[in-house]
């Protein structure tokens, strides 16, 4: 512990980083450009996050990460150990108890409270990149409000494929004025960014971006009148808890073509199993 | 009448060197304007600075905008000026890749204009820009292809309906049959002349091909070296020009 500041960040950096997070808070959905500091992680490892995360975090804070849902994969690992031992804080995999959660992907199944922060890893911070890729040209389009070009990809979606078949990285409109993206999380997940009772913090390590929602914002997925917004999953229950409300991951079990779906959320599928939900992979009977 | 467009002592210089100098014309509702001179006598510099894509140093652009009147676009602000010029502005390129999205299908590029003024139903927005490429005369089987597939005369008539699918009231065309062979220009001249006698358009034309102003033009302005030297209607400027380089432009066309 000597060897590190609290949460390895220096205070001056944690500092720079928290009026980042104070002005995105202020303007919901604008990406306010921070100094991004050198991780002892490579990029798209959630510099980003982690940066975000440390600027957050206090000695009395539980900690919880979680990777496309999952608590036990090598991302979540790696950065559960990192703030174990940088910040000596309290761990933990139960969404619930956790007062901060930094998160690659997933909004946690279970309904977050007014004492937590949800902290995203962020690839790519602007939503317009791949239509626009002058960067000059997105700000501008920003600070004017010209959102047109975002509905052409849908519209070229819809075109080509019968149907909006943006499933992840949904652009979002926040309150009426910036589009935003919600980094890659599923589309299933949109719904449960508008009026969150916790505050969710954007953080893109090598674009050096920090954008924010505050609690209770109104968030809305961009979509057509005639084709409007489906926050689509698996039409199955998971194999392991029979959960049918959740976000599930499609798992290839066997080279003959089978498959089992199981909730992306694992603590959720974990506290659902332990209150005795059976799935029809789990030995239980066929969910509903 | 009242002009649609009223141009007053426009003035560019690039430090020392001029751009265009004291430029001045009114532009009246239904009327074409073309604007020729040899290459870096101002004309783009002109035609820039009157669509807002250069400041020029000194003048006017008095617009008679549908919203709100006479309005001076020099000095309106950036979203109001961005606005008019995909509502009652439209600006064709040269190339067709400047003005066109290379990635995006034809439909979506013809519909983009739609979306950007808040247009938010794609049945609507689709046949919008079916019956834009029927009016250009790109198949309406085409309407989901890049225009990356389509040839340059093609590419130009999309870049044409993309334009012209909000309804502008003033078009601003730069050599809008440069790059293409002259079978393919006889075309598109064809189709423009129609499209702007049917619409009603005023358009500002800049070119160096005297052809294309007979054809379209109904009046004429002659630049050199960023100022106007001659001006008035086409006909009468061609078959009668004054100014000594008016003179050496008419007798340069070659005679086949």
């Amino acid at each position: 512990m000597i060897e590190y500041n609290f949460a390895y960040l220096d205070e001056q950096t944690k500092r720079m980083i928290r009026r980042a997070i104070l002005k995105g808070l202020a303007i919901p959905g604008y990406q306010v450009p921070f100094a991004s500091r050198e991780m002892p992680m490579p990029y798209g490892w959630g510099t980003g996050g982690v940066q975000v995360s440390a600027a957050v975090l206090t000695p009395d804070d539980t900690f919880k990460v979680i990777d496309q849902g999952a608590d036990d994969t090598t991302n979540a690992v790696s950065i559960r150990t990192f703030f174990e031992r940088t910040a000596g804080v309290q761990t933990t995999t139960a969404t619930q108890e956790a007062t901060v959660i930094q998160t690659r992907h997933r909004i946690p199944e279970e309904p977050l409270n007014d004492g937590q922060i949800l902290v995203y890893q962020v690839p790519i911070p602007e939503p317009l990149r791949f239509l626009e890729p002058r960067e000059s040209e997105t700000r501008k389009m920003h600070s004017l409000e010209e959102y047109g070009l975002m509905h052409v990809k849908l519209y070229e979606d819809i075109s080509r494929h019968g149907h909006i078949a943006t499933s992840y990285a949904y652009p979002v409109k926040v309150e009426g004025r910036y589009v935003m993206d919600p980094s890659p999380i599923p589309k299933f997940d949109n719904p449960k960014l508008g009026d969150m009772a916790a505050i969710q913090l954007f953080g893109a390590g090598r674009e050096q971006r920090i954008y924010a929602l505050p609690p209770y914002t109104q968030v809305t997925s961009l979509d057509f009148e005639d084709h409007p917004f489906e926050a689509s999953k698996a039409d199955h229950g998971c194999g392991m808890c029979a959960a049918t409300d959740s976000y599930l991951d499609e798992l290839i079990i066997d080279d003959t073509g089978g498959r089992m779906f199981v909730c992306s959320d694992t603590d959720y599928c974990e506290a659902r199993q332990a209150a005795g939900h059976i799935g029809k992979d789990n030995g239980g009977k066929d969910a509903a | 009448m009242t002009p649609l467009l009223s141009v007053e002592g426009i003035t560019k210089r690039y430090g020392t060197h001029i751009g265009c100098a004291d430029v001045s014309f009114d532009l009246y509702p239904g009327e074409v304007m073309g604007i020729v001179g040899e290459s870096g006598s101002g004309k783009s510099t002109l035609l820039n600075c009157m669509a807002g894509h250069l400041a020029p140093d000194a003048g006017q652009v008095i617009f008679d905008s549908r919203t709100d009147g006479f309005r001076d676009t020099l000095t309106m602000s950036e979203p109001e000026r961005r606005m008019l010029g995909r509502t009652d502005w439209a600006f064709v390129h040269q190339h067709a890749r400047d003005g066109l999205r290379m990635g995006v299908s034809a439909g979506g590029n013809v519909g983009e204009r739609l979306m950007a003024v808040g247009e938010r139903h794609y049945g609507d927005i689709r046949d919008k820009a079916t019956d834009w490429l029927g009016r250009v005369e790109i198949d309406a089987s085409r309407l989901d292809d890049r225009p990356t597939t389509f040839s340059g005369g093609m590419q130009q008539r999309l870049q044409i309906a993309r334009n012209l699918v909000t309804g502008p009231r003033l078009v601003f065309m730069d050599e809008p049959t440069g790059g293409l062979d002259v079978s393919v220009q006889a075309r598109l001249l064809d189709l423009l002349r129609g499209l702007v006698r049917d619409m009603g358009l005023s358009a500002i034309i800049v070119t160096h091909d005297l052809a294309v102003v007979r054809l379209l033009a109904d009046r004429l302005m002659v630049m050199k070296s960023g100022h106007v030297v001659e001006a008035g209607l086409t006909d009468q400027v061609l078959d009668d020009p004054q100014h000594a380089y008016s003179q050496l432009l008419v007798s340069s066309v070659l005679q086949v």
